[in-house]
């Protein structure tokens, strides 16, 4: 037979986080810190909202770029939370999670051979998409000692004739870091003068525990040069109905859609409905799980300053960073021994950028009890460790 | 502060001064002062256990009794309310809004002392016209807490 598979596909390094499910799923009553998701069940109003539309027969297409009930509540929750209007029937796209809105934002701007600039560790998506839409990504190694926020001299220093996009991934995942309006301030600033676009990924923007979450499309001269992408998985603890949205201008949205009516039709039509009644009437679940998600946080670095585990305090999303540089051990053969002397599932911080190595990535998507259990497992091996 | 620390304790009154300033991002010494002014301000009235007695060998029967009653000049529904809610057995009354008065809760080792307490002491109260007893049958969730949860983790062990 010949060869009959794309060398743009077959070149593509498997998830870094695959590879190490694999050992956890083999392992009995292993305790994991490894998961992306919520630990809370989508509230129930919204589970309800979606079983009335079954009900009720919502169970064809909408239309591509979503429905229009949706397409306006997500407009009025920008406005809301960023003060910037989109217009719901040309600015806004309802996509299947965040995830498909990477993917054909990716692929509705870049050319064979343009340069898109990833900063990471961050989260596994952009890199693979950025390949199959034909670009070259460019690293940006982002530092502990900045808090892993990308910086105006990083950015600078990667940007090429044919840098076309750069893509903004705050509150981040694996690091939980955070950019504050000073810091978007300065990469506006250079983003504008290089004329190139933003891709922002704010799907961790209400869970931030500092100050609220600031868009990067709220700053002069960024709305008409960024796709923000958003969705209703961490918010909402809605990642299994897979829901996620894009607002840009116009001329980019007009292309995203064809590639999405082209490619899936339309988002998932209860799902749709059922995020019309989040957007709607969510807010309280939004805060109490954040609230619970900042107690679980503070348990965390707490519990790491008294083990003398040295980490970042991040304000965003629901991870801790550790680093595990003191023992002398790459990411994975620590979270490998740890997994199999201590029954933890962690994620190495390299599954997110070869930047990662020296450090782990600890969810707290976990309820209180399970997250001391861990803990305690975790000092355990840390203090064998040390005294080796 | 405040209503986040009721937050957590209403859901878990045995969690240690330690540990709830370590969630609350306070010092300890902060948070015993804040429970014990919330406590002297009657905010917080006690620190009880949900028990589901129906698995323990202990029989016990829930009676929920609408009352309606006569209110007094100038007392209101306040003074038979006292009446009612000094007996031990009766662990709650409420006043409320529709097509009887008072909702009393009692409990009871048997139906017969709740049907006891209905005649012998409630319905014998001068501004009692009338009262309608329903017994509780099962209990399926109780403060805020579903009782028979079967909850387990439905989340793959590793996900981006």
């Amino acid at each position: 037979m010949r060869e009959f598979l794309s060398e743009k596909v077959t070149n593509i390094k498997p998830s870094g986080i695959r590879k190490f499910f694999d050992i956890v799923s083999e392992m009995k009553d292993a305790i994991s810190l490894g998961v992306g998701e919520p630990d809370f069940d989508t509230p129930w109003h919204i589970r309800d909202e979606g079983i009335y539309a079954f009900e009720r027969g919502k169970t064809f297409y909408t239309s591509n770029s979503g429905l229009k009930d949706l397409k306006e509540e997500i407009s009025a929750y920008i406005k809301r939370s960023q003060g910037i209007v989109y217009n719901p029937a040309s600015e806004v796209i309802v996509t299947v999670g965040g995830s498909e809105a990477i993917d054909i934002g990716l692929r509705a701007v870049i050319n064979d051979g343009d340069e898109v600039i990833v900063p990471q560790p961050s989260y596994v998506s952009y890199v693979p998409c950025a390949v199959m839409a034909g670009a070259k990504p460019v690293i940006i190694n982002l530092k502990a000692e900045n808090e892993f926020r990308l910086t105006p001299e990083q950015l600078q220093s990667a940007i090429t004739p044919k840098t076309k996009m750069l893509i903004l991934p705050y509150p981040n995942n694996p690091t939980g870091a955070i950019m504050e309006r000073e810091d978007l301030e300065k990469i506006a600033k250079i983003i504008i003068e290089n004329d190139i676009l933003v891709m922002s990924d704010e799907i961790y923007a209400e869970l931030t525990y500092k100050e609220k979450h600031v868009s990067i499309v709220s700053l002069d001269g960024m709305r008409e040069r960024t796709i923000l992408i958003n969705g209703f998985s961490k918010a909402y603890a809605m990642t299994g109905w897979r829901l996620g949205y894009a607002c840009a201008p116009d001329w980019l949205i007009k292309q995203m859609v064809k590639i999405h009516q082209f490619a899936i039709m339309c988002a998932p039509t209860t799902s749709q409905y059922a995020g019309v009644e989040a957007l709607k009437n969510g807010d309280d679940d939004v805060k109490m799980m954040r609230q619970s998600y900042n107690q679980r946080r503070r348990f965390l670095m707490d519990a790491f300053k008294k083990m003398g585990l040295d980490c970042f305090e991040p304000f965003g999303a629901f991870y801790v960073f550790p680093c595990i540089k003191e023992f002398g051990m790459t990411s994975e053969e620590f979270a490998t021994k740890f997994l199999q002397e201590e029954k933890v599932a962690v994620v190495p911080g390299t599954a997110f950028g070869d930047c990662g190595e020296g450090y782990l990535r600890i969810s707290y998507a976990y309820s209180l009890d399970t997250l001391k259990i861990a803990i305690a497992r975790l000092e355990k091996f840390i203090n064998k460790l040390r005294h080796k | 502060m405040k209503d986040e620390l009721l937050s957590i304790i209403e859901k878990n009154s045995r969690i240690d001064f330690s540990e709830l300033a370590v969630l609350l991002g306070t010092t300890e010494e902060e948070v015993l002062k804040t429970l014990f002014e919330l406590e002297k301000q009657g905010v917080i009235c006690g620190y009880h256990t949900l028990i589901n007695w129906e698995k323990t060998s202990i029989e016990k029967v829930t009676g929920l009794i609408e009352v309606k009653v006569t209110p007094q000049r100038g007392k209101g529904f306040d003074d038979i309310a006292e009446r009612i809610y000094n007996y031990p057995e009766v662990k709650a009354v409420y006043l409320i809004s529709g097509g009887y008065d008072l909702l009393v809760i009692l409990e009871e080792k048997t139906l017969k002392e709740i049907a006891g307490f209905v005649s012998d002491k409630l319905s014998t109260l001068d501004s009692v016209l009338s009262t309608a007893t329903h017994f509780i049958l099962k209990k399926y969730k109780d403060h805020g807490t579903i009782l028979n949860k079967n909850s387990k983790d439905e989340r793959e062990v590793i996900t981006p």
